[in-house]
């Protein structure tokens, strides 16, 4: 049980990209090291699409993920495949990762439930995005409870916004982690904003952190825009979690550089000082300037990088606008696994309702 | 070979949980309660015992996240039985149905579902404290995607139950506390599964259709009795599966007898009785000899015990609305 009300901070670079401490023995393998800056990368890229195809209606809704990416890379770089994710509706950076396809993430909110339908068996037992606040992290626990009664050697990780801490759920969600030590990681992106309610009037906690306190385990802060951070302290917890010790609760501090979602205008609500001031927090670039100062990375490679990122995410959008439609009885055929005989009458009148529209278009 | 014992709706439960958890290793049952102390109703004794803690779960009190739990551990593949103390005490595990359970299939597009079943005591007449008396079945009958059962005999509660615990998709499973040790009646434990969508006609007649569930079968059967002693012939339907609803069979009664008598012990408006109403209004207009009549509660909360039996529906009243719809020119 957690005796410490001590919050420890974890970030091993500056935002200029200097190290501030030695780096574990992990980071020796530069390979993982660019990795992690190319998913960043990627992930950005992808996001300004994703944004653009809302702009232009070729997608509904987007929630934007711009300055927040180490957070999602960082965690999805420490899970393993055999663990699960139960993510809220800001995860493309650790979705991706995990395996589900980019053009999945367009097809979500592009309107059509194919995009939760993940192809990739890796991530066969990912849940979809969670839209409802914060019940995510429940389900987490109940995914948790299934491996620990198991005898399974896996964890979950479920993310939320530092809104959702707020949230019965949440803290429902932190009581039976603890009670049960469930192998559960709860990652909070704290990215001071939830729509336009700022940090400070969210809560009057000091830290996030410590509402794992209150459950009788561990709550850290770590800088989120530090993806050498994030996925450390990740990668210890979920160790932990794998091995029966518990469970986390890791504080990413972050921001949110967008607009909540492409149907919010943050512009109404937060002064642009502030978001300039974060911008020059924001994570990709200070990565970068620790890559360049290791002598691992250089303007070449730079530009080939992304080149193959901006093709990857152009095949995605391409592969995204061939998906035919759907049939008109998915959305009523998956409801139940049977649809029940007893609304036979409804599922007809679907169809014919459906052709009625499709003759008066002729 | 010995006479099957007789157990009560209360036992029938405990019997079909033992059987199905005997069955399926998949099955865990978890709620406040249910572990060392059986349930406050008794309904999940000895269950601790026979499977254990890691499949017998007290969970910390907090109905949401029971819910919540229960949909994730379903997603990956338990069968989780989770009981909610009361269906007073129901609303806060209400967001995990409505907005996850009852749509994790159809928004995955079937890669993740939700096999899980909720049971909870319903209903007035116990003497109970306040938020202890509820019937508000409505509430889960415009759910997609949910299943909505409620037993009124220890037959069905056991065959029903089984069922709701093999079905894929979730259920909620409602059993009227008035009824838990009314009645035991002589039950095999032969694991017969009963159908989750079909109505139970109870009672065959001609003269009058009687639909009803939960608590009021009770009432109901006596009032039937009575009548049949004015050589008056009613027939009872336990309608048992309120969603998916099984219209059909509602339909075949009416066109049938012409006349129709609706009682249930929730309140009146936008019940799950309006919908029956409106179902057999489209369907069998022309077969109608009388308007329907609804004998229920009124709108109001269930009143605090010393009145409740006015709350619900007695064999008079529903002796006094027969007698309006069967005198009907």
């Amino acid at each position: 049980m957690q005796d410490s009300l001590n919050i420890t901070f974890s970030q091993f670079l500056a935002t200029d990209g200097q190290l501030l401490e030695a780096l574990p023995a992990w980071a020796d393998d530069q390979q993982l090291l660019i990795g992690l800056y190319q998913q960043m990368v990627l992930t950005r890229l992808f996001d300004q699409k994703a944004v653009a195809l809302q702009r232009t209606g070729r997608i509904g809704t987007y929630a934007p993920t711009l300055g927040q990416e180490a957070v999602g890379v960082g965690i999805g770089a420490a899970m393993h495949a055999d663990d699960v994710l139960v993510p809220y509706y800001r995860d493309t950076a650790v979705q991706v990762m995990r395996g589900v396809k980019m053009e999945e993430i367009l097809l979500y909110w592009g309107g059509d439930e194919r995009g939760s339908d993940y192809a990739d068996p890796a991530v066969a037992q990912d849940f979809p995005l969670c839209v409802p606040i914060a019940t995510q992290a429940l389900h987490a626990c109940g995914v948790a409870s299934a491996m620990k009664i198991r005898g399974e050697h896996r964890a979950t990780v479920t993310t939320c916004g530092d809104g959702a801490t707020s949230k019965g759920d949440f803290l429902e969600a932190l009581n039976v982690a603890g009670a049960w030590q469930l192998p559960v990681v709860f990652i909070v992106n704290n990215n001071q904003w939830a729509i336009s309610v700022p940090r400070k009037i969210q809560c009057a906690a000091a830290t996030l952190a410590q509402k794992a306190i209150g459950a009788g385990f561990s709550g850290e802060q770590v800088d989120g825009n530090d993806v050498l951070a994030v996925y450390h302290r990740t990668r210890l917890a979920l160790e932990r979690a794998r091995q029966g010790k518990g469970p986390t609760l890791i504080e990413c501090m972050s921001y949110r550089l967008g607009d909540h979602t492409t149907a919010d205008d943050a512009s109404r609500y937060r002064p642009d000082a502030e978001v300039k001031q974060a911008w020059l927090s924001e994570p990709i670039k200070r990565m970068q300037a620790f890559l360049r100062a290791q002598q691992c990375w250089d303007e070449s490679r730079e530009q080939a990088m992304i080149k193959t990122c901006q093709a990857q995410v152009q095949a995605a959008v391409d592969a995204f606008e061939g998906v035919d439609a759907a049939p008109v009885e998915s959305i009523i055929d998956y409801v139940y696994a049977q649809w029940p005989q007893a609304l036979a009458e409804q599922r007809e009148d679907l169809l014919e309702r459906a052709s009625r529209r499709e003759a008066e278009h002729e | 070979m010995n006479e099957p014992s007789k157990l009560s709706l209360l036992e029938a439960v405990n019997l079909a949980l033992h059987r199905a958890m005997n069955e399926d290793e998949n099955v865990v049952v978890l709620g406040e309660d249910v572990g060392v102390n059986g349930g406050v109703f008794r309904a999940t004794q000895g269950l601790r015992d026979a499977f254990g803690l890691k499949r017998v779960i007290d969970t910390p009190l907090a109905e949401t996240m029971i819910s919540g739990l229960a949909v994730g551990m379903a997603a990956q593949g338990l069968k989780p039985v989770m009981e909610i103390q009361f269906m007073g005490f129901i609303y806060p595990a209400l967001d995990h149905l409505v907005s996850h359970a009852s749509r994790m299939r159809n928004r995955t597009r079937g890669r993740l579902t939700c096999p899980l079943v909720l049971r909870t005591p319903m209903g007035a007449g116990i003497r109970a404290p306040e938020h202890h008396s509820e019937s508000t079945e409505a509430m889960f009958a415009q759910i997609p995607g949910l299943r909505l059962v409620i037993p009124s005999s220890p037959a069905r509660a056991y065959g029903l139950l089984l069922a709701a615990i093999d079905d894929p998709d979730p259920v909620v499973f409602l059993e009227p506390t008035r009824l838990y040790r009314m009645n035991p009646q002589p039950l095999v434990d032969d694991g017969k599964r009963l159908p989750l969508d079909t109505c139970f006609t109870l009672r065959e007649g001609a003269d009058l259709t009687l639909i009803t569930w939960g608590a009021s079968v009770h009432e109901s059967l006596l009032a039937a009795a009575a009548l049949s002693e004015q050589a008056v012939s009613v027939e009872v339907i336990d309608v048992a599966c309120v969603k998916p609803l099984d219209m059909d069979t509602l339909q075949a009664s009416v066109r049938k007898t012409g006349r129709c008598v609706i009682v249930h012990e929730a309140p009146k408006s936008c019940a799950v009785g309006s919908e029956i109403a409106a179902g057999l209004y489209e369907r069998a207009w022309l077969d109608l000899q009388a308007p329907i009549v609804r004998v229920t509660a009124p709108d109001i909360p269930p009143p605090l015990y010393r009145m409740e039996q006015l709350y619900i529906p007695a064999v008079t009243d529903i002796l006094s609305a027969c007698t309006e719809v069967l005198e009907y020119a």
